[in-house]
């Protein structure tokens, strides 16, 4: 049943291939250099200086209760949050991420970071939740965040009542 | 009691995979059919037992035996039994025991099919689905044991085990933490079971490619008898993705449906193979090609399940770093490195027996546009991955951790999207074999002269976004193509037996479900995108703060505030509910109830919001802030959404046309009842 390969069928079929391979990959490169953003900790942000400024940036830290205010009127959200590691493997070390969440917001010597966001408050905004900031640090050294995605890590055991039974 | 029974049936369950696999691939080898029966049969008790297990958690959960550390952590005393019962999907442990009982009850199903055509399959079916049943299974006996319970130990400790450590005492929680709130929505709630239904129905054709493998058959039969189990996975894939999108324009109060987070795209990845290699298996079927490809694709959609398993197992809400923290993470690395490799293994050594019996000739004959369609779907999928891989690669070459999100999904993928939309207009024009541009030319000129009627009425009335006059232009040529499809096969039907239109529609439907329902499908694909673009390029907003009686204009509406009622429900919520009555063109069309819920257990609020969906568009209106004491101010934002009912009606249509498509033919109806016959015979 096979046929005889007809090279020129098939040159037809390649180059149309690769011209569709070809305006893909021009569509990531250039989608890249527009919407990709550095993904940093509060103590890398601070540790680059001045080249940080005014670029879409990425961060993760921990939420500050105290210092969430809510105006309503003006839809403007500011918090602070402070530094959590974003490797895998400290968060694991530091005991997981509710733990590292919980204690990063104990340290005095950890990094902090006012955040501005303006929108609807987010029903999973507390203290000690991981906020995710995506947006731009200004001059003044408040980031103004676009977009906040919050993660709430459950820990049952402390927040669940106890009771000790004999048995 | 109950979890050492629940426990002891997943042990057993996990037993039988185990004899099953083995028994089904010795008794294969050394030709001993008693053997591969003997692991059939176990093959079909262990659905029975893992019954028995999902029944011991749900009796666990509906008792509210808080002791029990999946019973805290997934209820609470608040929550309705229905919620109780659903929360056996709830958190990563019950989700994995579901997940295998779904795979025992599918891979009993097929067990119980008329195999005399297909023996020499059979043992590598159970083979392959066994070892997927075992891995799971294992995956909750060893590390995630829903029957673990909370003990004290005697320094005072919190230690969960499932049998009481020494000098421990049991620990009884007086109430559990419950569901999240924002997860006790119905779409939420059978939003996992489709998506797990639509993974796991996967299994079975790869399983039956595996098999035509090791068997050495090089004909189509795997792709034959399993097309309804595809079209059944992609069925409740695509419910799953659907209700997903429903509950996040619901619930989440971004007023979007889709926000490209990786565990939405976890679950799109093998829709989008699964959806490739259903078109691709009609060129094999058709002209006996692309023999190697489809079982490449259905290789890669078991996998993509596998780990979209992974991804989505705990929930929706779970961040990708939570995911690290568990031992099974490696465990379903090793699983998905081994499978792949031995699948791919299988298929080059048989790479030779697998040739094609055409040759793809014409660039714009059926086959070629299939395979252009492939191509298209596998680098949207491609795309998905390593937007997903991205931190991670960014990370290994720049040792910057670079992240991409909704703008960078859609830059790329919008272009393929609108390919696949131009495909589906030209693609069921065109004949196989050899094609011309001028046989194309003849059938494509009236459809497609017609659609620009779009493009020209949409300039006409001033809308300057080209992307969306594009868009809405290939939707427009695809509905034409695929309604002058019918037209043509009614009419001819009408001329040949006289039928009139509409019942020569509806046989012409019922005579060629497969070819109808997928034009159905495509019908329900350009209301997708319709909705989509409307939304996506024309939604709009605006906020506001107002005292009883102010407005807020957005559009051709005006939202005025009547004000603000606050009370306590006994479920355990304190509800502010608004008030707002919206005039459009200044007439009155209805009031609007925009509320925030506080769960008081929970310690969490969630945001309501008020709806007024017409066809046209939704006014999408939410609660954002108010005076407590004087109850007069309150604050909203809202979002005017164009067209987005388009894209539930068209999720509506796509899902009837997937009905069509995979309803049994007249012909296998006697079939099926010899099935039934022969598993009463066998379970005699």
């Amino acid at each position: 049943m096979t046929s005889q390969v007809d090279s020129g069928g098939r040159a037809k079929f390649l180059i149309g291939g690769l011209l569709i391979v070809a305006a893909v990959v021009y569509l990531i490169v250039s989608s890249t250099q527009a919407a990709a953003q550095y993904y940093l900790t509060i103590d890398e942000m601070r540790s680059k200086g001045d080249q940080v400024y005014d670029r879409p940036l990425k961060l993760a830290g921990a939420v500050d209760g105290p210092s969430i205010a809510y105006d309503s009127q003006t839809l403007t959200l500011s918090f602070s949050m402070a530094n959590v590691p974003a490797d895998l493997d400290a968060i694991e070390a530091g005991g997981g991420l509710a733990k590292v969440l919980h204690d990063s917001l104990l340290d005095p010597q950890a990094s902090r970071l006012q955040v501005i966001y303006i929108g609807p408050k987010p029903d999973l905004i507390r203290h000690e939740a991981q906020a995710i900031v995506t947006g731009q640090l200004g001059q003044d050294g408040v980031f103004r965040a676009d977009e906040l995605l919050l993660k709430c890590p459950t820990r049952y055991e402390e927040e669940v009542p106890l009771q000790v039974v004999e048995g | 009691m109950i979890e050492e029974i629940g426990y002891s049936a997943l042990v057993l369950a996990f037993g039988m995979a185990l004899y099953g696999a083995g028994a089904a691939a010795f008794g294969a080898k050394r030709e001993r059919p008693e053997l591969v029966e003997s692991a059939r049969r176990a093959m079909l008790l262990s659905w029975p037992l893992i019954s028995v297990a999902a029944l011991a958690i749900i009796a666990l959960l509906v008792s509210g035996r808080y002791d029990v550390e999946y019973v805290a952590k997934v209820t609470s005393s608040t929550m309705p039994p229905y919620l109780k019962v659903t929360a056996l999907w709830g958190g990563q442990e019950g989700s994995l025991v579901f997940w295998s009982w779904l795979m025992a009850a599918f891979a009993s199903a097929a067990g119980l099919r008329r195999w005399d055509r297909d023996r020499d399959l059979l043992p590598w079916v159970i083979v392959v689905t066994m070892i997927t049943l075992a891995f799971f299974l294992s995956l909750v006996i060893f590390v995630e044991n829903p029957f673990r319970r909370l003990w004290l130990d005697p320094v005072g400790n919190t230690v969960t085990a499932f049998l009481r450590p020494a000098g421990a005492r049991p620990l009884i929680p007086a109430d559990g933490q419950g569901l999240n709130p924002l997860l006790r929505h119905p779409g939420m709630i059978i939003h996992p079971p489709m998506l797990y239904l639509g993974f796991v129905s996967f299994v079975i054709p790869y399983a039956f490619a595996i098999a035509a493998l090791v068997a050495r058959r090089t004909d189509d039969r795997w792709i034959r008898v399993t097309r309804r189990w595809t079209l059944v996975a992609w069925l409740f894939l695509s419910l799953g993705l659907l209700l997903g999108g429903r509950w996040a324009y619901d619930v989440l109060g971004w007023g979007g449906y889709w926000g490209w987070d990786p565990v939405e795209i976890a679950a799109f990845m093998p829709f989008l193979s699964g959806t490739a290699f259903l078109h691709s298996v009609m060129v094999q079927e058709k002209k006996g090609m692309l023999k190697h490809w489809n079982v490449l694709l259905i290789i890669l959609t078991y996998v993509l399940v596998i780990f979209g398993t992974f991804l989505t197992r705990s929930g929706v809400l779970s961040s990708v770093h939570a995911f690290a923290q568990s031992a099974i993470g490696p465990m379903f690395f090793a699983f998905i490195g081994i499978t792949s490799i031995v699948s791919v293994r299988l298929l080059l050594d048989r790479w030779g027996t697998l040739r094609g019996e055409n040759q793809l000739n014409s660039l714009i004959s059926r086959e070629s546009l299939f395979l252009l369609n492939n191509f298209l779907f596998i680098i949207i999928l491609a795309v998905c991955f390593l937007g997903v891989i991205f931190p991670l690669v960014s990370e290994l070459f720049t040792g910057q951790t670079v992240t991409v999100g909704p703008e960078w999904y859609e830059r790329i993928t919008g272009p393929l999207f609108a390919g696949l939309l131009l495909l589906m207009g030209v693609a069921p024009l065109s004949a196989y074999g050899s094609s011309s541009w001028r046989l194309l030319g003849r059938q494509l000129w009236v459809p497609g002269s017609v659609s620009l009627l779009v493009p020209a009425g949409l300039l006409l009335a001033g809308v300057g976004n080209w992307a969306a006059v594009l868009g809405f232009w290939l939707a427009g040529l695809v509905a034409l193509v695929t309604l002058y499809e019918f037209w043509r096969g009614a009419l001819a039907r009408h001329r040949r037996h006289g039928e009139s239109m509409p019942v020569a529609l509806v046989r012409l439907a019922g005579r060629n479900r497969r070819r109808y329902g997928g034009y159905i499908i495509h019908l329900g694909v350009v209301l997708m995108a319709t909705g989509i673009i409307g939304i996506e390029l024309f939604q709009t907003e605006t906020q506001g703060t107002l005292a009883r009686g102010e407005q807020l204009n957005l559009g051709s509406h005006v939202l005025v505030f009547q004000g603000l009622t606050q009370f306590n429900t006994p479920d355990g919520r304190e509800v502010s509910r608004a008030e707002l009555s919206v005039y459009k063109d200044g007439r009155l069309v209805g009031q609007l109830f925009p509320r925030q819920d506080f769960y008081i257990a929970a310690n969490q609020p969630m945001t309501i919001p008020g709806v007024r969906s017409t066809l046209e568009e939704d006014l999408y209106v939410l609660l954002v802030g108010w005076e407590p004491i004087a109850q007069q101010g309150a604050t909203f934002k809202v979002f005017h959404n164009p067209l987005v009912n388009f894209v539930w009606l068209g999720g509506f249509v796509f899902i009837l046309g997937t009905l069509v498509a995979a309803w049994p033919d007249r012909e296998t109806a006697p079939l099926r009842r010899s099935v039934q016959a022969a598993a009463w015979v066998s379970g005699d």
